[in-house]
């Protein structure tokens, strides 16, 4: 008993559930970029997002990762595969030369490494009694510093809307 | 109780976004390119919520919710005008969109 207690305890730990989420959001981002078939691509980028939630969830922040679950895997990609099947979209045909597939991988590995070396150095210990509640993120949000600025992004949701319906309109 | 390191969740933000710039390079249609550059905003997203975390203060959840509007916003558009090129082109590969009048 003593034993599938710890072993219990190790599954519902914090930094265990955040190692496997980030397998399993590595590993359908390099399914995403990986499949032929965009389909594919977008259902494992859904995968991506949602493990992504559920990580925000055990950084703290729970509003957070019920906006990433209703905005990014629910509207913003509904709309990529209502797109794809409107399109009637084809397998894709293998991308350029070796040259560019080399050179791409070559380009990405250089980042990686600029960008382990920079966070290397970096270690700040959480900070204790962090209230990331919804009430103090809306105290925040609503507050004197971001309250324009959030009815700005309401002018650019509206600009975006017409913007789309009259580019993706059949004779402008 | 242990927590998760800043370092862990900022490697994988790194990790992540390196993976959409080579699915950038890498693919040739343009809605999975676009899918790519959706898994760059999310990376960034991830390192807002570390740092938020680790600084205690609520800043970054609140750039990341404008993120996500803009996210919103781009996807929006940004689809539109993949459905305007599909038309005019009857292709989605990005080596066809080299000329912006036609």
């Amino acid at each position: 008993m003593a034993g599938i207690d710890r072993l219990l305890q190790l599954v519902v730990s914090e930094p265990f559930l955040f190692y496997v989420f980030s397998a399993t959001a590595v590993a359908s981002a390099l399914g995403v970029i990986l499949q032929r078939n965009p389909i594919h691509s977008a259902f494992a980028l859904i995968v991506t997002l949602c493990s992504l939630s559920a990580i925000y969830g055990l950084l703290g922040s729970p509003f957070i990762a019920a906006l990433q679950v209703i905005v990014y895997a629910g509207a913003i990609m509904v709309l990529f595969l209502f797109v794809l099947m409107l399109l009637n979209v084809r397998k894709e045909e293998p991308a350029g030369g070796r040259a560019t597939r080399t050179a791409a991988v070559l380009l990405a590995l250089v980042l990686a490494a600029q960008l382990g070396a920079a966070l290397a150095g970096a270690g700040a210990t959480p900070a204790a009694g962090f209230d990331a509640s919804t009430a103090s993120f809306a105290r925040v949000l609503f507050g004197a510093r971001f309250v324009y600025v959030f009815e700005a992004t309401s002018i650019l949701i509206v600009a975006a809307l017409v913007g789309a319906i009259l580019v993706a309109k059949k004779d402008p | 109780m242990t927590t998760i390191p800043l370092q862990h969740a900022l490697f994988l933000s790194a990790l992540l976004f390196c993976l959409g710039v080579v699915g950038v390079f890498l693919r040739r249609n343009v809605i999975t390119v676009f899918m790519c550059i959706e898994l760059m905003l999310n990376a960034v997203n991830l390192a807002f919520v570390a740092f938020s975390r680790a600084l205690g203060s609520l800043d970054g959840q609140v750039l990341v919710f404008f993120v996500m509007t803009v996210a919103a916003a781009e996807a929006a558009v940004g689809l539109a005008i993949v459905i305007a090129l599909q038309r005019h082109k009857d292709t989605l590969d990005l080596d066809a969109f080299n000329v912006m009048k036609w």
